[in-house]
């Protein structure tokens, strides 16, 4: 185990070329990552937490070696993702959410059995370590079902096999309870810390909130390629600790009408939620003084339902630090 | 050790993954059928000089390319669909292996072909193929399969690359055909398409199976086609890894 961090990001940039046009195609450049730098230590759940198209699958995959950086460095258990790619490689697992990534046609068995081979389980052991995963996973006795006919959540418990066959030090886990219903997203978040207390270091991407906020030690909100915000959720919680959290129900509000709230004295962000016939306003204020009046204020001439005030939590935090962006 | 270990679980998962639809199984055992027929069909019309023996066995061979080159180019465009291309480029196994087994299976699904050509020349048309040399028959039919195998891995090393590469298995079914003499003798093509031809593992492939039928000494074709399938591999070994690096640079590797 070398010193230092496991997994170390300095100044990561990824530049994706395109074009656009279809006769006149003119060349497109997009900036999916800007820079960003981290570090996680041994042991450590790290979230990487950030709005669809922020660069989170962009920075775990340089970091899992099937992207190249642009610009920057990155390191693995003290080696580099480009000019030590194998080593690399061989001391991570990649886990993704999502129905991709299986063998469809063949059973988890095979699938497992596969994948063992591709990361060098020996074949004596391969028998007990597919065993000790496909218990860990809870697939124990439908290994030999075909994989097609697996729910989103027995895939996604798969994938977890899969991804940990090997042993790995390092796991990257890439969205992994996306489109899993609640109780198979809880029973994959329940694997995810028995992998920390194995002794995994593992780097979770995410848009849940709760996920990130009940599982990571430490999380960096990621937003249009760049860290806005880093730290334990607490500490990112205590940073919007200070204000409050107005919640206004409202139908039929305007951009101009939320750009006015966003501009009075003492607010920080709103955010809206479109929720059926109405909008949920969500105002995040400084907490120096009352706002709600000033607020409602603003809003004279529409229809405004219930008016709520609370403590902050992590998705407001998630939120100030994303709308400032 | 490990390689070779590799090499013949993956071969055997493949296989069992390409013979798991009924839909490709069926399409697989048709589709050699009709080249054969129309083959047939076209050298009986025209009295062909030398009987329809080597025509059964040409229509043969153009099946295992077939289900080779456009096997081989949906098989690594399915890895893509999957989403399984990443997790093996991701894995620490040599990627170059892993392709190969995926090659050598669709070219196994090639040996189908021969034996189904032959079958149905036999039934259908009456047609006999003799087997002067069996050894040398079945040396010429392993030598093929191999060298398609190993074109096809050739291939697959551009498919890494580009999505888009899929096209060039379908381009490439009809001129092997021609160019390797599967069908109308490579002397009878102009001069300048015969070096194209030679540098063809196939063509020496044809060459051994046509001694190894109707007489003749099929090894030295035997050992050119073995030859030129080592060269396509250390070719394709060596192209890969820039190849990778162009892929991982151009992100292509996730694009379906």
């Amino acid at each position: 185990m070398p010193n230092g961090p496991v997994i170390e990001a300095r100044d990561l940039r990824r530049t994706y070329k395109t074009t656009t046009g279809v006769i006149r195609r003119k060349p497109l450049e997009v900036e999916a990552v800007r820079g960003i730098s981290f570090a996680v230590e041994q042991g450590e759940l790290f979230g990487l937490l950030g709005p669809n198209g922020a660069g989170k699958t962009t920075t775990i995959k340089m970091l899992i070696t099937l992207l190249l950086p642009t610009s920057g460095e990155a390191r693995v258990l003290g080696h580099d993702v480009v000019a030590d790619a194998r080593e690399v490689r061989k001391r991570i697992g990649y886990v993704f959410g999502g129905d991709r990534g299986l063998y469809e046609r063949l059973s988890a068995l095979d699938n497992l059995r596969y994948f063992a081979e591709l990361y060098g389980v020996s074949g004596k052991a391969q028998r007990t370590r597919i065993d000790e995963v496909l218990e860990l996973v809870g697939l124990k006795g439908r290994e030999q079902e075909r994989v097609e006919g697996f729910s989103r959540g027995m895939r996604q418990r798969l994938h977890i096999a899969r991804g940990i066959l090997h042993d790995p030090e390092v796991v990257f886990l890439d969205e992994p309870t996306i489109g899993v219903d609640p109780v198979g997203a809880r029973e994959l978040r329940t694997m995810i810390s028995g992998l920390i207390e194995a002794g995994k270091t593992v780097l979770l991407t995410t848009h849940y909130m709760f996920e990130a906020d009940s599982l990571c030690d430490r999380i960096a909100v990621i937003a249009n390629g760049q860290i806005v915000g880093e730290g334990t959720p607490e500490a990112l919680k205590a940073g919007v600790a200070e204000g409050h959290v107005t919640e206004i129900e409202v139908f039929g509000v305007g951009e101009p009408v939320v750009e006015r709230l966003r501009g009075l004295a003492g607010v920080t962000s709103v955010a809206v939620e479109e929720r059926d016939q109405k909008q949920l306003l969500v105002v995040q204020t400084t907490g120096e003084r009352e706002l709600t009046a000033p607020l409602l204020a603003e809003l004279d001439g529409l229809e405004v339902g219930r008016v709520t005030s609370r403590e902050p939590t992590l998705e407001d935090a998630y939120v100030a630090l994303v709308g400032t962006e | 050790m490990r390689t070779l270990r590799l090499l013949a679980l993956g071969w055997l998962f493949h296989f069992r993954m390409l013979s798991q639809s009924a839909f490709d199984g069926f399409l697989a055992i048709l589709w050699p059928l009709f080249f054969a027929t129309v083959a047939f069909f076209m050298f009986r019309s025209g009295h062909s000089v030398g009987g329809l023996g080597p025509v059964a066995l040409g229509a043969a061979v153009m099946g295992v390319w077939t289900a080779t080159s456009v096997s081989a180019s949906s098989a690594l465009q399915r890895e893509r669909r999957l989403g399984t291309l990443e997790l093996l480029v991701a894995a620490p196994s040599n990627l170059a292996t892993m392709l190969l087994s995926v090659c050598l299976a669709t070219s196994t699904i090639g040996l189908y072909c021969i034996v189904a050509t032959l079958i149905w020349a036999r039934l259908l048309f009456g047609i006999h193929v003799p087997v002067a040399h069996p050894v040398s028959f079945i040396l010429g039919i392993v030598g093929i399969v191999i060298t398609i195998g190993s074109l096809g891995f050739l291939m697959a090393v551009a498919f890494v690359r580009s999505r888009r590469a899929w096209a060039l298995g379908a381009v490439s079914e009809y001129p092997i055909w021609l160019v390797c003499g599967f069908l109308v003798p490579i002397t009878l093509l102009p001069g300048w398409v015969r070096p194209i031809s030679w540098v063809l593992g196939p063509t020496w492939g044809m060459r051994a199976i046509r001694a190894g039928a109707f007489g003749g000494n099929g090894l030295p074709d035997v050992a050119m086609c073995l030859l030129l399938a080592a060269v396509y591999i250390g070719a394709g070994v060596l192209l890969l890894d820039t190849v990778l690096d162009s892929a991982r640079k151009h992100a292509t590797l996730s694009l379906t």
